[in-house]
């Protein structure tokens, strides 16, 4: 009798609750897992930059450099954070634009607790937003890389402004904005194309503009610290399970697939640049096991939430090997100063990786049978990634090249030789370290 | 007096201070010094980049000793610092015309 009555009476507060709930999920499309892991994802990759690339790059500078270098991905990351709240997400995330996005969310405006984006429909569009800001940070930071040494902190803070809206905002535009590229159907997952394409075409074009180191071949200009590079390799390796994982939006298998097949491609490269340089330099240099980590990092990039984790394998094996020689060999035969190898490392893996993505995809992962990659027979996937990569280039090239040549008519891209000799840590912060 | 000075490779520091002491020397000066002679420094790979690096690290070693002792120093230091690979280092002695402890005032041999 007790029972029925109970029973009887938690009948209505059931009822009560099931219309609640169901009438939560019509009011807001956020689901709470999702944006748990998208939180998550959007730390990691800021700590990618600060202080994942500071430590892995000023690990590789001379100690004269050291801040400075580190100043680099300060600076990108205040900057370009303010940029892309400001209008920086509108112009790459929002509108039906082929080429550029629409100002309709400057300043975040339009976005309240329930918005969600149409490319992100399960997360607050306020978190896609900071995600995407992430994104953008380190990529400006990366290409500071090609110029360490004498680049002065003025110009790297007026090309990173330029360089953000030239280059990178319409770049993600075309291919995950809903741009031309994407239209055509192109696919990065995490940025190929956006993040390392552009990084390193751009730190190219920036080396052979600001032009080589003094010393450049002749001076030993031996890494000062490389614990440091060591480090910020940790926390670029553990960050790109955000990074990734992350870029599939939400949390499902599509990350976890994601996160197997970068995190082999880490260790595929790094096992592949170091046998590499132990066979044709007689050494395993700690140097050559994290670029080749990175490199295996960067080269999954635009395939990794496409394939299955296998191909994670070959692929970092492809990119340590090819990296290796293009940092080593390649570099020295056309004598450019890339200081710190972002064209060696993220260009060359990302020219590579986003054409990998159209060999490897597999419409299992992909979940749509039209996107597949040669594996699977699909010769167009494999000829518009292609496309993709050529023209993310040629842009690159041109814009970047005008962001030079305009930050150059404010200030000079170089410090001064003197400068340059007394180390820019000195010369241009005022301060220095005292190990 | 003699002062006697060793430039020796650092990982052998330890096993001259045993040495010395073993023969009552009581206190030396070191300094950590860069250089080169015969072994002409080494060289270094960063991503290809090769530098050679003329400057390796070493351990300049101090001590002065009464003019008595100064051979079996000299002995104490080479038979410790000795590898047999070039890049061991060298042994100097030279004239000490007087010494003096700073607490006591005590000078000459007394102030070793």
């Amino acid at each position: 009798m007790n029972t029925r009555f109970a029973s009887l009476a938690g009948a209505p507060f059931l009822v009560m609750l099931a219309t609640r709930s169901a009438h939560a999920a019509d009011a807001s499309p956020i689901d709470a897992a999702d944006t748990g892991f998208m939180i998550a994802a959007t730390a990691l990759v800021l700590m990618m930059t600060l202080p994942g690339l500071a430590l892995f790059y000023a690990g590789m500078v001379r100690k004269k450099n050291l801040l400075a270098t580190m100043a680099q991905s300060v600076a990108a990351t205040a900057i370009v954070s303010i940029l892309w709240y400001a209008a920086g997400y509108s112009l790459a995330f929002t509108g039906d634009g082929a080429v550029l996005g629409s100002l309709s969310r400057v300043f975040g405006a339009g976005i309240g607790l329930d918005t969600v984006s149409p490319l992100a429909k399960t997360i607050p569009e306020m978190l896609f937003l900071a995600y995407q800001m992430t994104f953008a940070i380190i990529t400006v930071a990366l290409v500071g890389g090609s110029v360490a040494d004498r680049m002065s902190f003025s110009a790297f803070v007026i090309f990173s402004v330029l360089w953000l809206f030239l280059v990178y905002v319409p770049s993600a535009h075309w291919v995950w904005g809903g741009g031309f590229l994407a239209q055509m159907g192109v696919i990065d997952f995490a940025g190929g194309t956006v993040v390392h394409i552009n990084a390193g075409i751009a730190g190219l074009v920036a080396a052979v503009v600001v032009g080589n180191r003094m010393g450049f071949g002749r001076e030993n200009l031996a890494p000062f610290d490389l614990t440091m590079a060591v480090t910020g390799t940790g926390l670029l390796w553990v960050g790109w399970f955000g990074f990734n994982g992350g870029s599939a939006l939400g949390a499902g298998s599509r990350a976890v697939w994601a996160i197997m097949a970068t995190h082999l491609s880490a260790c595929a490269g790094a096992v592949a640049w170091t046998a590499m340089e132990w066979w044709h330099r007689g050494k395993p240099s700690v140097l050559g096991m994290i670029s080749g980590a990175i490199a295996g990092l960067g080269m999954i990039t635009p395939a990794s939430g496409y394939i299955e984790p296998w191909s994670g394998l070959v692929i970092g094996l492809v990119g340590g090997i090819v990296c290796y020689w293009c940092c080593t060999e390649l570099k020295h035969r056309l004598n450019y100063d890339d200081s710190l190898d972002v064209f060696g490392v993220h260009g060359v893996g990302g020219l590579i990786g986003t054409l990998f993505a159209g060999v490897f995809a597999t419409s299992a992962v992909t979940g749509d049978a039209a996107i597949s990659g040669l594996i699977e027979g699909n010769l167009r996937q494999f000829g518009l990634q292609a496309v993709g990569v050529v023209v993310t280039t040629a842009w690159c090239v041109a814009g970047t090249w005008a962001a030079l040549k305009i930050t150059g008519l404010v200030t000079a891209l170089r410090v001064a030789p003197d400068q340059e000799r007394e180390g820019l840590d000195l010369a241009l912060h005022g301060e220095t370290l005292h190990t | 007096m003699k002062l006697v000075i060793a430039v020796i490779k650092p990982f052998k520091l330890d096993e001259v201070r045993d040495a010395l002491t073993r023969l009552e020397i009581h206190g030396m000066t070191i300094t950590e010094v860069k250089g080169y002679g015969r072994q002409k420094g080494h060289a270094e790979i960063y991503r290809g980049a090769e530098y050679v690096v003329s400057f390796i690290p070493k351990v300049r070693v101090e001590v002065t000793v009464a003019d008595d002792i100064v051979p079996a120093t000299i002995e104490a230091i080479r038979a410790a610092a000795h590898t047999g690979q070039i890049g061991d280092g060298k042994i100097f002695v030279v004239p000490v015309e007087q010494a003096m402890r700073i607490r006591t005032a005590e000078t000459g041999e007394s102030a070793l």
